[in-house]
Protein backbone atom coordinates (compact mmCIF):
# COMPACT_ATOMS: atom_id res chain seq x y z
CA UNK A 1 0.00 0.00 0.00
CA UNK A 2 1.15 3.54 -0.67
CA UNK A 3 1.56 6.17 1.34
CA UNK A 4 -1.82 8.68 1.52
CA UNK A 5 -1.51 12.57 0.50
CA UNK A 6 -4.21 14.96 2.20
CA UNK A 7 -6.68 16.59 -0.24
CA UNK A 8 -6.41 20.32 1.38
CA UNK A 9 -8.48 22.38 -0.90
CA UNK A 10 -11.22 21.74 -3.86
CA UNK A 11 -12.13 24.00 -6.77
CA UNK A 12 -14.66 24.32 -9.77
CA UNK A 13 -15.39 26.70 -12.07
CA UNK A 14 -19.15 25.95 -13.09
CA UNK A 15 -19.58 24.13 -16.46
CA UNK A 16 -21.09 25.24 -19.37
CA UNK A 17 -20.50 27.45 -22.66
CA UNK A 18 -19.11 30.41 -21.47
CA UNK A 19 -17.72 31.10 -24.87
CA UNK A 20 -14.33 32.33 -22.54
CA UNK A 21 -10.61 31.33 -22.67
CA UNK A 22 -10.16 27.90 -21.31
CA UNK A 23 -7.34 29.92 -18.57
CA UNK A 24 -10.28 31.75 -16.79
CA UNK A 25 -12.17 28.50 -15.74
CA UNK A 26 -8.59 27.23 -14.50
CA UNK A 27 -7.97 29.90 -12.84
CA UNK A 28 -10.96 30.20 -11.13
CA UNK A 29 -11.27 27.16 -10.02
CA UNK A 30 -7.50 27.21 -8.91
CA UNK A 31 -8.04 30.46 -6.88
CA UNK A 32 -11.34 28.49 -4.80
CA UNK A 33 -9.27 25.73 -4.35
CA UNK A 34 -6.90 27.64 -2.54
CA UNK A 35 -9.40 29.50 -0.35
CA UNK A 36 -10.75 26.03 0.58
CA UNK A 37 -7.33 25.26 1.35
CA UNK A 38 -7.16 27.87 3.31
CA UNK A 39 -3.81 28.77 1.62
CA UNK A 40 -2.09 31.75 -0.73
CA UNK A 41 -0.87 31.24 -4.07
CA UNK A 42 2.60 31.75 -3.11
CA UNK A 43 2.57 29.00 -0.16
CA UNK A 44 2.44 26.53 -3.13
CA UNK A 45 5.78 24.53 -4.54
CA UNK A 46 4.84 22.68 -7.40
CA UNK A 47 1.71 23.08 -9.94
CA UNK A 48 0.21 20.58 -12.25
CA UNK A 49 -1.40 21.17 -15.29
CA UNK A 50 -3.85 18.72 -17.24
CA UNK A 51 -3.77 19.23 -20.73
CA UNK A 52 -5.45 19.19 -24.00
CA UNK A 53 -4.50 19.33 -27.76
CA UNK A 54 -4.78 22.14 -29.44
CA UNK A 55 -2.97 22.03 -33.38
CA UNK A 56 -1.69 18.92 -32.64
CA UNK A 57 0.34 19.80 -29.68
CA UNK A 58 -0.55 20.38 -25.97
CA UNK A 59 1.33 23.84 -26.05
CA UNK A 60 -0.27 26.75 -24.50
CA UNK A 61 -2.93 24.48 -22.34
CA UNK A 62 -0.89 23.65 -20.02
CA UNK A 63 0.67 24.02 -16.06
CA UNK A 64 2.78 27.00 -17.27
CA UNK A 65 -0.21 29.19 -18.34
CA UNK A 66 -1.76 28.24 -15.11
CA UNK A 67 1.32 29.44 -13.38
CA UNK A 68 1.49 32.80 -15.47
CA UNK A 69 -2.06 33.60 -15.21
CA UNK A 70 -1.76 33.09 -11.64
CA UNK A 71 1.37 35.20 -11.07
CA UNK A 72 5.08 33.62 -11.72
CA UNK A 73 6.40 32.88 -8.34
CA UNK A 74 8.61 30.30 -9.35
CA UNK A 75 6.99 27.29 -8.69
CA UNK A 76 7.99 23.44 -9.89
CA UNK A 77 6.20 23.35 -12.91
CA UNK A 78 4.31 19.44 -14.88
CA UNK A 79 2.60 19.64 -17.71
CA UNK A 80 0.62 15.96 -18.07
CA UNK A 81 -1.12 14.94 -21.33
CA UNK A 82 -3.67 11.64 -20.95
CA UNK A 83 -6.68 12.59 -23.04
CA UNK A 84 -9.11 11.87 -20.61
CA UNK A 85 -7.00 10.58 -18.16
CA UNK A 86 -5.06 13.84 -18.05
CA UNK A 87 -6.69 15.40 -14.65
CA UNK A 88 -5.68 11.96 -12.92
CA UNK A 89 -2.47 11.36 -14.23
CA UNK A 90 -2.11 15.28 -13.13
CA UNK A 91 -3.00 14.51 -9.53
CA UNK A 92 -0.79 11.13 -9.73
CA UNK A 93 2.63 13.47 -10.84
CA UNK A 94 1.22 15.46 -7.78
CA UNK A 95 1.18 12.64 -5.55
CA UNK A 96 4.76 11.22 -6.93
CA UNK A 97 6.10 14.72 -6.08
CA UNK A 98 4.71 14.69 -2.62
CA UNK A 99 5.52 11.08 -1.35
CA UNK A 100 9.21 11.87 -2.97
CA UNK A 101 9.62 15.00 -0.57
CA UNK A 102 10.53 17.36 -3.87
CA UNK A 103 7.13 19.18 -3.15
CA UNK A 104 4.85 19.98 0.29
CA UNK A 105 2.20 21.24 -1.55
CA UNK A 106 1.12 21.02 -4.86
CA UNK A 107 -1.94 22.75 -6.93
CA UNK A 108 -3.47 20.64 -10.08
CA UNK A 109 -5.05 22.30 -12.34
CA UNK A 110 -7.47 21.19 -15.21
CA UNK A 111 -9.32 23.53 -17.63
CA UNK A 112 -10.75 23.46 -20.95
CA UNK A 113 -13.06 25.50 -23.37
CA UNK A 114 -14.09 22.91 -25.83
CA UNK A 115 -15.24 22.95 -29.43
CA UNK A 116 -19.00 23.34 -30.63
CA UNK A 117 -19.99 19.67 -31.75
CA UNK A 118 -18.10 16.66 -32.47
CA UNK A 119 -14.70 16.16 -31.00
CA UNK A 120 -12.30 15.52 -33.79
CA UNK A 121 -8.55 15.42 -34.40
CA UNK A 122 -5.97 18.30 -35.33
CA UNK A 123 -5.96 19.20 -38.25
CA UNK A 124 -3.08 18.31 -41.27
CA UNK A 125 -3.27 14.85 -42.97
CA UNK A 126 -1.79 12.40 -40.24
CA UNK A 127 -2.03 8.80 -41.17
CA UNK A 128 0.10 7.84 -38.60
CA UNK A 129 -2.38 9.58 -35.98
CA UNK A 130 -5.24 6.33 -35.01
CA UNK A 131 -7.68 9.25 -34.05
CA UNK A 132 -7.02 10.73 -37.65
CA UNK A 133 -7.87 7.62 -39.50
CA UNK A 134 -11.20 6.88 -37.54
CA UNK A 135 -11.96 10.14 -38.60
CA UNK A 136 -10.37 10.22 -42.29
CA UNK A 137 -11.48 6.78 -43.12
CA UNK A 138 -14.58 5.69 -41.38
CA UNK A 139 -16.27 8.85 -40.23
CA UNK A 140 -16.04 7.25 -36.69
CA UNK A 141 -16.99 9.75 -33.94
CA UNK A 142 -16.96 9.12 -30.35
CA UNK A 143 -20.98 8.32 -30.07
CA UNK A 144 -20.19 5.46 -32.91
CA UNK A 145 -17.91 4.18 -30.09
CA UNK A 146 -20.69 4.32 -27.63
CA UNK A 147 -23.46 3.38 -29.81
CA UNK A 148 -20.96 -0.06 -30.50
CA UNK A 149 -20.79 -0.65 -26.83
CA UNK A 150 -24.66 0.18 -26.60
CA UNK A 151 -25.59 -2.37 -29.06
CA UNK A 152 -23.10 -4.82 -27.66
CA UNK A 153 -25.24 -4.65 -24.01
CA UNK A 154 -28.42 -5.33 -25.76
CA UNK A 155 -27.00 -8.32 -27.69
CA UNK A 156 -25.22 -9.95 -24.94
CA UNK A 157 -26.93 -8.96 -21.68
CA UNK A 158 -30.54 -7.99 -22.87
CA UNK A 159 -30.25 -4.63 -21.72
CA UNK A 160 -32.91 -1.82 -23.68
CA UNK A 161 -32.68 1.51 -24.86
CA UNK A 162 -35.36 2.18 -22.31
CA UNK A 163 -32.62 0.92 -19.17
CA UNK A 164 -29.91 3.74 -20.86
CA UNK A 165 -32.69 6.11 -20.74
CA UNK A 166 -32.97 5.25 -16.79
CA UNK A 167 -29.13 6.09 -16.39
CA UNK A 168 -29.88 10.11 -17.35
CA UNK A 169 -32.97 10.24 -15.66
CA UNK A 170 -30.71 8.84 -12.28
CA UNK A 171 -27.91 11.15 -12.90
CA UNK A 172 -30.22 14.43 -14.30
CA UNK A 173 -31.78 14.19 -10.87
CA UNK A 174 -28.29 14.22 -8.88
CA UNK A 175 -27.05 17.16 -11.34
CA UNK A 176 -30.15 19.47 -10.72
CA UNK A 177 -28.62 19.55 -7.18
CA UNK A 178 -25.23 20.53 -8.12
CA UNK A 179 -24.63 24.20 -8.84
CA UNK A 180 -21.30 23.29 -10.93
CA UNK A 181 -23.01 21.43 -13.02
CA UNK A 182 -24.01 22.59 -17.02
CA UNK A 183 -27.36 21.00 -16.82
CA UNK A 184 -29.93 21.58 -13.97
CA UNK A 185 -32.82 20.24 -15.41
CA UNK A 186 -34.26 16.74 -14.35
CA UNK A 187 -34.75 14.84 -17.69
CA UNK A 188 -37.69 11.78 -17.96
CA UNK A 189 -37.24 8.23 -19.50
CA UNK A 190 -39.85 9.86 -22.03
CA UNK A 191 -37.88 12.90 -22.75
CA UNK A 192 -35.04 10.84 -23.66
CA UNK A 193 -36.62 8.71 -26.18
CA UNK A 194 -38.22 11.65 -27.74
CA UNK A 195 -34.86 12.82 -28.41
CA UNK A 196 -32.63 12.25 -32.21
CA UNK A 197 -31.32 9.08 -32.50
CA UNK A 198 -27.18 10.06 -32.72
CA UNK A 199 -25.75 6.67 -32.90
CA UNK A 200 -28.17 3.59 -33.05
CA UNK A 201 -29.41 2.66 -30.35
CA UNK A 202 -28.03 5.82 -28.52
CA UNK A 203 -30.11 9.26 -28.63
CA UNK A 204 -28.97 12.60 -27.78
CA UNK A 205 -29.75 12.39 -24.24
CA UNK A 206 -27.92 9.18 -23.65
CA UNK A 207 -24.54 10.96 -24.74
CA UNK A 208 -22.65 13.55 -23.31
CA UNK A 209 -22.05 16.85 -24.54
CA UNK A 210 -19.15 18.88 -24.99
CA UNK A 211 -18.62 21.68 -22.50
CA UNK A 212 -16.15 24.30 -21.30
CA UNK A 213 -15.28 24.03 -17.35
CA UNK A 214 -11.98 24.05 -14.75
CA UNK A 215 -11.31 21.99 -11.70
CA UNK A 216 -8.53 21.92 -9.22
CA UNK A 217 -7.42 20.35 -6.17
CA UNK A 218 -4.76 21.23 -3.58
CA UNK A 219 -2.55 18.26 -2.77
CA UNK A 220 0.18 17.94 0.73
CA UNK A 221 2.16 15.44 2.45
CA UNK A 222 0.26 14.40 5.16
CA UNK A 223 2.61 16.15 7.79
CA UNK A 224 1.83 19.53 5.75
CA UNK A 225 -1.83 18.94 6.48
CA UNK A 226 -1.17 18.49 10.35
CA UNK A 227 0.87 21.59 10.46
CA UNK A 228 -1.34 23.33 8.60
CA UNK A 229 -4.59 22.10 11.26
CA UNK A 230 -6.00 19.76 9.23
CA UNK A 231 -5.96 16.53 11.60
CA UNK A 232 -8.02 14.30 9.35
CA UNK A 233 -7.90 15.67 5.95
CA UNK A 234 -9.79 13.41 3.30
CA UNK A 235 -6.78 11.51 1.89
CA UNK A 236 -5.92 10.12 -1.62
CA UNK A 237 -5.21 6.24 -1.18
CA UNK A 238 -4.66 5.07 -4.71
CA UNK A 239 -4.57 6.62 -8.51
CA UNK A 240 -4.06 3.80 -10.77
CA UNK A 241 -2.70 4.88 -13.90
CA UNK A 242 -2.24 1.29 -15.74
CA UNK A 243 -1.87 0.49 -19.37
CA UNK A 244 -3.95 -2.02 -21.34
CA UNK A 245 -2.14 -5.88 -21.81
CA UNK A 246 -1.74 -7.28 -24.80
CA UNK A 247 -3.83 -8.38 -26.70
CA UNK A 248 -6.65 -5.39 -26.06
CA UNK A 249 -9.71 -7.49 -27.45
CA UNK A 250 -11.83 -4.68 -26.76
CA UNK A 251 -12.53 -2.38 -29.53
CA UNK A 252 -11.47 1.21 -27.27
CA UNK A 253 -11.60 4.28 -29.16
CA UNK A 254 -9.69 5.83 -31.32
CA UNK A 255 -8.67 1.92 -33.01
CA UNK A 256 -10.05 0.49 -35.99
CA UNK A 257 -9.53 -2.93 -34.89
CA UNK A 258 -8.96 -4.64 -31.82
CA UNK A 259 -4.99 -6.39 -31.41
CA UNK A 260 -5.51 -10.04 -32.18
CA UNK A 261 -5.50 -12.58 -29.95
CA UNK A 262 -4.22 -15.56 -32.58
CA UNK A 263 -0.81 -15.68 -30.79
CA UNK A 264 -1.49 -14.67 -27.25
CA UNK A 265 -4.32 -15.43 -24.85
CA UNK A 266 -6.26 -12.44 -24.05
CA UNK A 267 -5.98 -11.44 -20.54
CA UNK A 268 -8.07 -12.57 -17.68
CA UNK A 269 -9.62 -9.32 -17.35
CA UNK A 270 -10.50 -6.34 -19.58
CA UNK A 271 -8.50 -2.92 -19.46
CA UNK A 272 -11.06 -1.10 -17.67
CA UNK A 273 -11.50 -3.68 -14.90
CA UNK A 274 -7.58 -4.00 -14.62
CA UNK A 275 -7.79 0.19 -14.09
CA UNK A 276 -10.03 -0.33 -11.12
CA UNK A 277 -8.15 -3.62 -9.70
CA UNK A 278 -5.25 -1.88 -9.57
CA UNK A 279 -6.78 0.91 -7.48
CA UNK A 280 -8.15 -1.20 -5.35
CA UNK A 281 -5.37 -2.77 -4.50
CA UNK A 282 -3.38 -0.25 -4.27
CA UNK A 283 -5.63 1.40 -1.84
CA UNK A 284 -6.12 -1.95 0.07
CA UNK A 285 -9.99 -2.10 -0.30
CA UNK A 286 -12.72 -3.70 -2.23
CA UNK A 287 -15.59 -2.19 -4.10
CA UNK A 288 -17.91 -3.46 -0.71
CA UNK A 289 -16.05 -0.94 1.34
CA UNK A 290 -17.37 2.18 -1.16
CA UNK A 291 -19.67 4.73 -0.16
CA UNK A 292 -20.12 6.90 -3.70
CA UNK A 293 -18.69 6.61 -7.21
CA UNK A 294 -17.84 8.74 -9.68
CA UNK A 295 -17.66 6.96 -13.50
CA UNK A 296 -17.13 8.46 -16.95
CA UNK A 297 -20.71 7.96 -18.28
CA UNK A 298 -19.50 8.95 -21.80
CA UNK A 299 -22.76 7.55 -22.95
CA UNK A 300 -25.49 6.14 -20.34
CA UNK A 301 -24.86 2.43 -21.59
CA UNK A 302 -21.37 3.12 -20.15
CA UNK A 303 -21.89 3.93 -17.27
CA UNK A 304 -23.57 0.32 -16.92
CA UNK A 305 -20.35 -1.26 -17.99
CA UNK A 306 -18.28 0.36 -15.19
CA UNK A 307 -20.93 -1.01 -12.60
CA UNK A 308 -19.59 -4.36 -13.71
CA UNK A 309 -16.35 -3.03 -14.05
CA UNK A 310 -15.50 -1.47 -10.86
CA UNK A 311 -17.12 -5.02 -9.15
CA UNK A 312 -20.17 -3.24 -8.14
CA UNK A 313 -22.20 -6.26 -9.89
CA UNK A 314 -21.74 -9.36 -12.04
CA UNK A 315 -21.18 -9.10 -14.97
CA UNK A 316 -24.03 -8.36 -17.27
CA UNK A 317 -25.71 -7.49 -13.84
CA UNK A 318 -25.53 -3.61 -14.52
CA UNK A 319 -28.86 -3.10 -15.23
CA UNK A 320 -30.38 -4.72 -12.22
CA UNK A 321 -28.26 -3.16 -10.04
CA UNK A 322 -29.68 0.65 -11.64
CA UNK A 323 -33.39 -0.61 -11.54
CA UNK A 324 -32.82 -1.72 -7.78
CA UNK A 325 -31.93 1.71 -7.23
CA UNK A 326 -28.02 1.04 -6.02
CA UNK A 327 -26.94 3.68 -7.82
CA UNK A 328 -29.33 6.54 -6.85
CA UNK A 329 -28.40 8.57 -4.29
CA UNK A 330 -29.78 7.13 -1.02
CA UNK A 331 -29.26 3.68 -2.63
CA UNK A 332 -26.23 1.17 -1.74
CA UNK A 333 -23.65 2.48 -3.62
CA UNK A 334 -24.78 5.71 -5.60
CA UNK A 335 -22.87 6.33 -8.89
CA UNK A 336 -22.70 9.79 -10.42
CA UNK A 337 -23.60 12.12 -7.44
CA UNK A 338 -22.55 15.26 -9.00
CA UNK A 339 -24.43 14.42 -12.07
CA UNK A 340 -21.42 12.80 -14.09
CA UNK A 341 -20.67 13.86 -17.54
CA UNK A 342 -24.55 13.31 -17.95
CA UNK A 343 -25.43 17.15 -16.33
CA UNK A 344 -21.83 18.17 -16.70
CA UNK A 345 -20.49 18.06 -20.63
CA UNK A 346 -16.87 16.77 -21.10
CA UNK A 347 -14.50 19.49 -20.11
CA UNK A 348 -11.31 16.58 -21.12
CA UNK A 349 -8.55 17.73 -18.89
CA UNK A 350 -10.78 19.05 -16.13
CA UNK A 351 -12.87 16.09 -15.97
CA UNK A 352 -11.10 13.87 -13.86
CA UNK A 353 -9.48 16.08 -11.17
CA UNK A 354 -13.48 17.34 -10.83
CA UNK A 355 -14.02 13.86 -10.12
CA UNK A 356 -11.90 13.94 -7.16
CA UNK A 357 -13.44 17.39 -6.39
CA UNK A 358 -16.52 15.42 -5.65
CA UNK A 359 -15.30 12.82 -3.94
CA UNK A 360 -13.62 15.33 -1.20
CA UNK A 361 -16.81 17.38 -0.37
CA UNK A 362 -18.86 14.50 -0.23
CA UNK A 363 -15.81 12.70 1.94
CA UNK A 364 -16.33 15.67 4.00
CA UNK A 365 -19.89 15.83 4.13
CA UNK A 366 -20.41 19.27 1.92
CA UNK A 367 -22.34 18.46 -0.71
CA UNK A 368 -25.27 19.82 0.39
CA UNK A 369 -28.55 18.43 -1.16
CA UNK A 370 -26.62 15.74 -2.77
CA UNK A 371 -24.90 14.52 0.03
CA UNK A 372 -24.24 10.61 0.61
CA UNK A 373 -24.99 10.26 4.21
CA UNK A 374 -21.45 8.81 5.68
CA UNK A 375 -19.39 8.94 2.73
CA UNK A 376 -15.80 7.53 4.06
CA UNK A 377 -14.82 5.86 0.95
CA UNK A 378 -14.90 7.36 -2.90
CA UNK A 379 -13.62 6.05 -6.01
CA UNK A 380 -13.80 7.65 -9.51
CA UNK A 381 -13.00 5.91 -13.06
CA UNK A 382 -12.40 6.54 -16.60
CA UNK A 383 -10.70 5.71 -19.58
CA UNK A 384 -8.32 8.10 -21.91
CA UNK A 385 -8.24 7.67 -25.51
CA UNK A 386 -5.09 5.76 -26.68
CA UNK A 387 -4.73 3.80 -23.78
CA UNK A 388 -4.76 5.37 -20.65
CA UNK A 389 -6.24 4.35 -17.32
CA UNK A 390 -7.44 6.54 -14.65
CA UNK A 391 -9.43 5.68 -11.04
CA UNK A 392 -8.98 7.68 -8.21
CA UNK A 393 -9.55 6.70 -4.77
CA UNK A 394 -10.08 8.61 -1.43
CA UNK A 395 -11.05 8.26 1.99
CA UNK A 396 -11.90 10.07 4.92
CA UNK B 1 -3.20 8.34 -47.96
CA UNK B 2 -2.81 4.55 -46.57
CA UNK B 3 -0.95 2.35 -48.27
CA UNK B 4 -1.97 -0.94 -48.77
CA UNK B 5 -4.69 -2.07 -46.20
CA UNK B 6 -6.33 -4.10 -49.00
CA UNK B 7 -5.46 -5.89 -52.04
CA UNK B 8 -7.81 -7.66 -55.14
CA UNK B 9 -11.01 -7.17 -56.90
CA UNK B 10 -14.79 -8.77 -56.58
CA UNK B 11 -14.50 -12.33 -54.67
CA UNK B 12 -10.43 -11.55 -54.20
CA UNK B 13 -10.73 -7.92 -51.99
CA UNK B 14 -9.31 -8.86 -49.21
CA UNK B 15 -8.22 -6.61 -46.00
CA UNK B 16 -4.31 -6.70 -45.84
CA UNK B 17 -2.96 -6.46 -42.25
CA UNK B 18 0.60 -8.31 -41.77
CA UNK B 19 2.09 -10.97 -39.38
CA UNK B 20 5.10 -11.16 -37.18
CA UNK B 21 7.12 -14.49 -38.51
CA UNK B 22 8.10 -15.13 -34.85
CA UNK B 23 5.12 -15.11 -32.91
CA UNK B 24 2.68 -15.32 -35.59
CA UNK B 25 0.32 -12.13 -34.25
CA UNK B 26 -1.28 -10.57 -36.80
CA UNK B 27 -2.14 -6.95 -37.03
CA UNK B 28 -4.65 -4.46 -38.59
CA UNK B 29 -4.30 -1.63 -39.56
CA UNK B 30 -1.11 -3.24 -41.01
CA UNK B 31 2.25 -3.08 -38.63
CA UNK B 32 5.06 -2.73 -40.58
CA UNK B 33 8.16 -1.94 -38.11
CA UNK B 34 7.87 -3.70 -34.38
CA UNK B 35 6.00 -6.77 -33.42
CA UNK B 36 3.82 -5.29 -30.56
CA UNK B 37 3.51 -8.40 -28.58
CA UNK B 38 5.38 -7.68 -25.58
CA UNK B 39 7.19 -11.27 -25.29
CA UNK B 40 8.34 -11.06 -28.67
CA UNK B 41 11.60 -11.02 -29.46
CA UNK B 42 10.29 -9.15 -32.63
CA UNK B 43 10.35 -11.00 -36.15
CA UNK B 44 10.10 -9.80 -39.76
CA UNK B 45 6.57 -8.47 -40.12
CA UNK B 46 4.81 -9.56 -43.86
CA UNK B 47 2.04 -8.59 -45.50
CA UNK B 48 -0.84 -11.43 -45.02
CA UNK B 49 -4.78 -10.84 -46.40
CA UNK B 50 -7.21 -11.24 -43.28
CA UNK B 51 -10.41 -13.70 -43.60
CA UNK B 52 -13.26 -12.38 -45.95
CA UNK B 53 -15.93 -13.34 -43.87
CA UNK B 54 -16.76 -13.05 -40.00
CA UNK B 55 -19.63 -12.47 -37.56
CA UNK B 56 -20.96 -9.04 -35.92
CA UNK B 57 -19.64 -8.26 -32.84
CA UNK B 58 -21.31 -4.14 -32.81
CA UNK B 59 -22.86 -2.21 -34.95
CA UNK B 60 -24.42 1.50 -34.57
CA UNK B 61 -24.82 4.03 -37.05
CA UNK B 62 -23.91 8.09 -37.68
CA UNK B 63 -27.14 9.92 -37.94
CA UNK B 64 -25.47 13.52 -38.20
CA UNK B 65 -22.67 14.15 -40.49
CA UNK B 66 -18.94 13.60 -39.02
CA UNK B 67 -16.52 16.70 -38.73
CA UNK B 68 -13.56 16.96 -40.75
CA UNK B 69 -10.95 15.41 -42.07
CA UNK B 70 -13.69 12.83 -43.14
CA UNK B 71 -15.01 14.34 -46.63
CA UNK B 72 -18.36 14.76 -47.70
CA UNK B 73 -20.36 16.68 -49.63
CA UNK B 74 -21.88 19.75 -48.13
CA UNK B 75 -24.57 20.29 -50.67
CA UNK B 76 -25.96 16.48 -49.96
CA UNK B 77 -28.36 15.71 -47.17
CA UNK B 78 -26.57 13.17 -45.21
CA UNK B 79 -27.47 9.69 -45.41
CA UNK B 80 -27.21 7.86 -41.90
CA UNK B 81 -24.22 5.52 -42.04
CA UNK B 82 -23.99 2.13 -40.38
CA UNK B 83 -21.29 0.73 -39.07
CA UNK B 84 -20.28 -3.06 -38.66
CA UNK B 85 -17.16 -4.03 -36.13
CA UNK B 86 -16.69 -7.69 -36.96
CA UNK B 87 -15.43 -10.77 -35.19
CA UNK B 88 -13.01 -12.68 -37.88
CA UNK B 89 -12.46 -15.82 -36.41
CA UNK B 90 -9.01 -17.28 -37.45
CA UNK B 91 -7.38 -13.91 -36.56
CA UNK B 92 -9.12 -13.36 -33.01
CA UNK B 93 -9.89 -9.88 -33.72
CA UNK B 94 -12.40 -7.05 -34.05
CA UNK B 95 -12.08 -4.96 -37.27
CA UNK B 96 -14.58 -1.82 -37.93
CA UNK B 97 -15.86 -0.69 -40.97
CA UNK B 98 -18.70 0.55 -42.63
CA UNK B 99 -21.53 -1.27 -44.26
CA UNK B 100 -21.66 -1.06 -47.42
CA UNK B 101 -24.28 1.46 -49.06
CA UNK B 102 -27.85 1.16 -48.57
CA UNK B 103 -27.51 -1.72 -45.68
CA UNK B 104 -28.86 0.07 -42.20
CA UNK B 105 -29.19 -1.20 -38.79
CA UNK B 106 -32.35 -2.57 -39.58
CA UNK B 107 -30.98 -5.32 -41.51
CA UNK B 108 -28.08 -5.76 -38.90
CA UNK B 109 -27.96 -8.43 -36.32
CA UNK B 110 -24.96 -9.10 -33.87
CA UNK B 111 -23.50 -12.72 -35.17
CA UNK B 112 -24.53 -12.23 -38.26
CA UNK B 113 -22.18 -13.39 -41.06
CA UNK B 114 -20.71 -10.71 -43.40
CA UNK B 115 -18.42 -10.24 -45.73
CA UNK B 116 -15.85 -7.65 -46.44
CA UNK B 117 -16.57 -5.69 -50.63
CA UNK B 118 -14.84 -3.19 -52.47
CA UNK B 119 -16.41 0.17 -51.68
CA UNK B 120 -15.55 4.41 -52.47
CA UNK B 121 -14.74 6.33 -49.51
CA UNK B 122 -15.11 9.28 -51.78
CA UNK B 123 -14.75 11.11 -55.03
CA UNK B 124 -14.18 14.27 -56.38
CA UNK B 125 -13.55 15.44 -60.20
CA UNK B 126 -9.66 13.91 -59.99
CA UNK B 127 -9.33 11.01 -57.91
CA UNK B 128 -11.61 8.06 -56.50
CA UNK B 129 -10.55 7.24 -53.14
CA UNK B 130 -11.10 3.34 -52.28
CA UNK B 131 -12.38 1.83 -49.26
CA UNK B 132 -13.74 -1.82 -47.66
CA UNK B 133 -17.20 -2.19 -46.62
CA UNK B 134 -19.05 -5.23 -44.50
CA UNK B 135 -22.40 -6.59 -46.29
CA UNK B 136 -23.99 -9.50 -45.13
CA UNK B 137 -23.50 -12.51 -46.85
CA UNK B 138 -26.36 -13.46 -49.47
CA UNK B 139 -26.71 -9.67 -50.27
CA UNK B 140 -25.68 -8.40 -53.38
CA UNK B 141 -25.59 -4.99 -54.41
ZN1 LIG C 1 5.94 -11.10 -32.73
Amino acid sequence: MTEEVAVLGAGMHPWGKWGRNFTEYGVAAARAALIDAGLEWRDIGAIIGADTVRGGYPGYVAGATFAKALGWQGARVTSVYAACASGAQAIEAARAQILAGLADVVLVVGADAAPKGFFRPAGGDRPDDPDWLRFRILGATNPVYFGLYARRRMALHGDTPDDFAQVKVKNSAMGALNPFARYRGRVTAEEVAGSAVVADPLRLLDICATSDGGAAVVLSSMEFARGHGQAEPVRIRAVSTVTPRYPNTVLDLPEIATDSAVAVDPPEETFRRSITRTAYEEAGIGPEDLSLAEVYDLSTALELQWYEDLGLCGEGEGVKLLRDGATALGGRIPVNVSGGLASFGEAVPAQAIAQVCELSWQLRGEAGDRQVVGARVGITANQGLFGHGSAVIAVR
Amino acid sequence: MVAGWFTGEGDDFRLLGTRCSACASVFFPREDHHCRNPDCGGGELAPVPLSRRGRVWSFTDSRYRPPSPYVTDPELSWEPCAFIAVELEPERMVVLGQAAPGITVAELAVGLEVEVVPGVLHEDAETTWTTWHWRPTGVTA
